[in-house]
């Protein structure tokens, strides 16, 4: 066994009570792409931030070429070859691609950067892997898919020969999927082996050679992808088979919530809404389809109550809507599940508790002339926590420490606890793991069945066409006309997509 | 050396963390007091016998806690909501100001209705000098670091023309004073014949009920979520430009009632000397405390026994004063460096 790049021997890492990493040990060969597959809060972000040095192993070794790494020290990993594309992207937005990629390369000594040298060596690296992208652009500028070439850049220009990527395809669209794929096989074809993580089995199942399954922050399972199904790893995963949702027909309720000719200003460069004519319709759940960047946000942002419409009007079960705003929209009985659970959905320095009642406060059940009843919000808090089986370790937790899916989950029971007459989920499963994602969906598919209106806005084209009783596509701003339920195929919508025939609509 | 996030400190990290702080003062400071070729354990002797060695020492280190604990609480609300305000010095001498307009007799009344009056009067002053501050925050997204700052430059202006004009006092020998507040107007002293009044135990109270808020009631809950993260506690649905002002009310009129508590419980009238920085040693106070509302009163206590007790200090052992602003400032930086601790574990490699 002298083959093997990479060796972590018996990692195990505790957070207190909570044993994250429980004795994991596997291999890496070189040129070898390695799926890291385990439900949410498994541990697969703690492992790989043991390798990469951000955390200290309680126990365990890790090897990198046959060298024991200090444990610790993300310079040395950098050093070894070890190169990490994390779930939250690490750029610093109001600084260019090329600052941004250099900078720490450099002797912190030596003040100035050569910078025509090193965007020689960027250009160079990014037509050799296919991933193009401007080195004198800032970051705040780029799409969510360019900033992780640039964080693979980044990586690269390290030397890396080891590629660490957690959960890179979260955020993308299935075409910048499909560009990151062929990047990574470039750099397999080189010889750099990739941990890759993923909740996606489709996407395991064609860009890896093996799948390793961590459970509850044990090892539970190994296989070579060759001849695995994704039947057999979603089981492997949450220990059972997971069965696509089961969309019942329901009666058609009113319309819930109207938009007549509404555009936006569009904040900074943001797509604007451009005449956006809308109804949500209750027991419906209206799919919106789009490339990322073509005014969802700002639907989205619409209908939570963060933006006021510049021209036309929301209706709200028949009533016209004056001073619009997010308590505005709440008290209308509107839930929204926002796109960015870290920055919007909710405060990470505070606890699970305060975060859950973050909606709520004000009610009766939680406060009592301006004095709030804690005992109560605490209960609400385990009742959430157990009804939507959120893993954590306890209400006073800070938020911060759960893992996405939880906190995705504490998100979703906050909105949908008070029953809401509209649901707005701006991808509500984006990062979830197959249970999760089952479990959402049934959630939403339960509203619907209690007469909600839904508005279901997700990249993924799949859940979209699975869970929507219309479908409307959005491009530029605009909105297609709608289709009901198979009615447009893959191919049209994406003919949509691309923005044609969105002129006759 | 790596930095992890841990979980929330429990109850021994936050009240161990002020005291280890204050013991890296103890010991750079004693560098110091080496280098001033004097012996640290004499010294310190002398500073903690000033301090609280006799009841004198002890009643003069409370009166000077008191304005510290106002300003103390003025920043620490003002800074839970992410409110930079550095301008509580201008807002304790709004305080004085409106205390002496209206005390020095314009209003002849009896001093139980009187005296609550002043403080309303006092906390208003206060309350809307931060406002302007606030709201060109919240509307225009003006930095209220700097607004605030220099506004207690204009407000010392300010005071020092009324001084000169219309609040002078026609008996003060020419003097930059106001007149003496009646009677009526003044906090009792607690113990008579002492210089403590009862401004201290405003101050405590005050504590108290500060403490109650940002614990309690949904105020308090809305200034922590917006100081955490404004753009969630938005989306929420919580009025992040009201919860902003309301902590500017707040915090604005607790400076002031420093002022207040000056005037009518220990100098009896304004004068341009009313306060050596009050408004800036409540940041040193309000950071020890970790921004707890009842840490403040400690916090005060004991930077207002560092200043007292090295004033007496100085007198007889030689060591200059200024060994207290040294201690003061490196309590603070040692402070702010043990909060990050307490969000972060230190590993060595
Ligand atoms: N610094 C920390 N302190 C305490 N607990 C932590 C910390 N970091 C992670 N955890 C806990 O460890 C567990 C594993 O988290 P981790 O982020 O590794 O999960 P994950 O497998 O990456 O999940 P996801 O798929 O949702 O990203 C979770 O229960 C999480 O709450
Ligand atoms: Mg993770």
């Amino acid at each position: 066994m002298t083959s093997s790049v990479l060796r972590l021997s018996s990692i195990t890492k505790r957070f207190g009570p909570l044993t994250a990493n429980d004795a994991i040990s596997f291999e890496l060969a070189p040129g070898e792409v390695v799926a890291l597959l385990g439900e949410n809060g498994a541990g697969k972000t703690t492992l790989m931030n043991i390798l990469f040095g951000h955390y200290v192993a309680d126990e365990g070794t890790v090897e990198v070429f046959g060298e024991a790494l200090p444990p610790g020290d993300p310079r040395a990993a950098l050093e070894a070859g070890v190169g990490m594309v994390h779930q939250h992207f690490t750029l610093a937005d109001n600084m260019t691609v090329l600052e941004n990629i250099a900078l720490g390369t450099e002797s912190p000594w030596r003040l100035s950067l050569d910078r025509r040298r090193a965007a020689a060596r960027i250009r160079a690296l990014a037509t050799d892997f296919g991933l193009e992208v401007d080195p004198a652009a800032t970051i705040s500028a780029l799409t969510v898919g360019e900033r992780q070439r640039v964080e693979i850049l980044k990586a690269l220009y390290r030397d890396a020969r080891i590629l660490i990527l957690d959960e890179p395809t979260a955020v993308l669209t299935p075409i910048e999927t499909e560009a990151l794929f062929s990047t990574l096989r470039k750099l397999v074809a080189k010889g750099l082996s990739i941990i890759f993580i993923s909740h996606k089995l489709n996407e395991v199942l064609a860009i890896s050679d093996r799948v390793v399954v961590l459970r509850a922050g044990k090892l539970s399972g190994e296989r070579r992808t060759a001849g695995a199904t994704r039947q057999e790893l979603a089981a492997l995963m949450v220990g059972q088979e997971v069965a696509p949702p089961a969309v019942p027909e329901v009666a058609r309720g009113p319309v819930l919530l109207k938009l007549y000719g509404v555009s936006t200003t569009g904040r900074g460069t943001r797509q604007r809404l451009d005449d956006v004519s809308l109804a949500l319709i209750g027991g419906e759940i209206t799919g919106l389809a789009g490339v990322s960047g073509n005014g969802q946000a700002a639907l989205a942002d619409l209908i939570a109550g963060l933006e006021k419409p510049a021209s036309g009007r929301i209706e709200i079960a028949s009533a016209a809507i004056a001073d619009w705003s997010p308590r505005a929209a709440l008290a209308a009985g509107i839930a929204r599940i926002p796109e960015d659970r870290h920055a919007v959905g909710t405060i990470g320095d505070m606890s699970v508790t305060e975060n859950v009642m973050a909606e709520q406060y004000r009610a009766p059940r939680f406060s009592k002339r301006g004095f709030l009843d804690w005992k109560a919000a605490r209960a609400f808090a385990e009742e959430i926590i157990r009804d939507y089986d959120v893993k954590c370790p306890s209400p006073e937790a800070r938020i911060r420490l759960l893992s996405g899916g939880n906190m995705q989950k504490l998100i979703l029971g906050r909105a949908l606890d008070p029953d809401p007459a509209v649901i707005l989920a701006n991808q509500p499963t984006r990062g979830l793991d197959v249970g999760a994602i089952a479990y959402v969906h049934g959630r939403l598919l339960a509203a619907r069945a209690r007469g909600a209106a839904i508005l279901l806005i997700s990249e993924d084209l799949e859940e979209i066409m699975a869970l929507s009783d219309r479908i409307l596509v959005m491009s530029n701003g605009r909105l297609s006309t709608p289709s009901a339920r198979g009615e447009r195929s893959v191919r049209d919508l994406a003919e949509l997509m691309a923005g044609h025939g969105l002129e006759a609509a | 050396m790596r930095l992890e996030p841990r979980p929330a400190p429990g109850m021994a990290t936050l009240v161990l963390l002020p005291l280890g702080a204050i013991l890296v003062t103890v010991l750079a400071a004693s560098l110091l007091v080496l280098a001033a070729g004097a012996s640290p354990l004499s010294v310190f002797g002398l500073v903690l016998k000033g301090a609280a060695g006799t009841q004198f020492a002890l009643l003069e280190t409370l009166t000077r806690a008191t304005p510290l604990i106002f300003t103390g609480l003025a920043i620490a609300v003002a800074f839970r909501a992410k409110l930079w305000n550095i301008g509580a010095e201008a807002q304790l001498y709004a305080g004085a100001v409106a205390t002496v307009v209206l005390g020095t007799g314009a209003l002849p009344l009896p001093a139980p209705i009187l005296v609550p009056l002043l403080m309303i009067a006092a906390v208003s002053a206060g309350a809307l000098l931060l406002l302007g501050p606030a709201i060109l925050k919240t509307r225009f997204g003006v930095d209220e670091v700097v607004t605030t700052l220099l506004l207690n430059f204009i407000m010392l202006l300010f005071v020092s023309m009324l001084l000169e004009g219309v609040l002078k006092d026609p008996m003060g020998l020419g003097w930059p004073q106001s007149q003496k507040l009646i009677a009526e107007a003044r906090l009792p002293r607690i113990i008579t014949g002492k210089r403590l009044h009862y401004g201290f135990v405003v101050a405590v109270f005050s504590a108290i009920v500060v403490w109650i808020i940002m614990k309690k009631t949904a105020l308090g809950y809305e200034m922590r979520a917006v100081g955490h993260n404004p753009t969630a506690a938005r989306f929420a649905g919580i009025p992040v430009n009201g919860v902003l002002l309301k902590t500017a009310i707040l915090s604005g009129g607790l400076a002031a009632l420093a002022g207040f508590s000056e005037v009518a419980g220990l100098k009896g009238n304004l004068t341009l000397d009313l306060s050596p920085g009050f408004g800036y040693s409540g940041i040193v106070v309000a950071m020890l405390a970790m921004l707890n509302p009842l840490g403040v009163v400690a916090a005060a206590i004991f930077v207002a026994g560092i200043f007292v007790g090295a004033d007496a200090m100085s007198r007889t052992a030689g060591v200059p004063s200024y060994i207290a602003n040294v201690m003061v400032a490196t309590a603070l930086l040692t402070m702010v460096t043990a909060i990050m601790l307490t969000r972060f574990k230190v590993r060595w490699r």
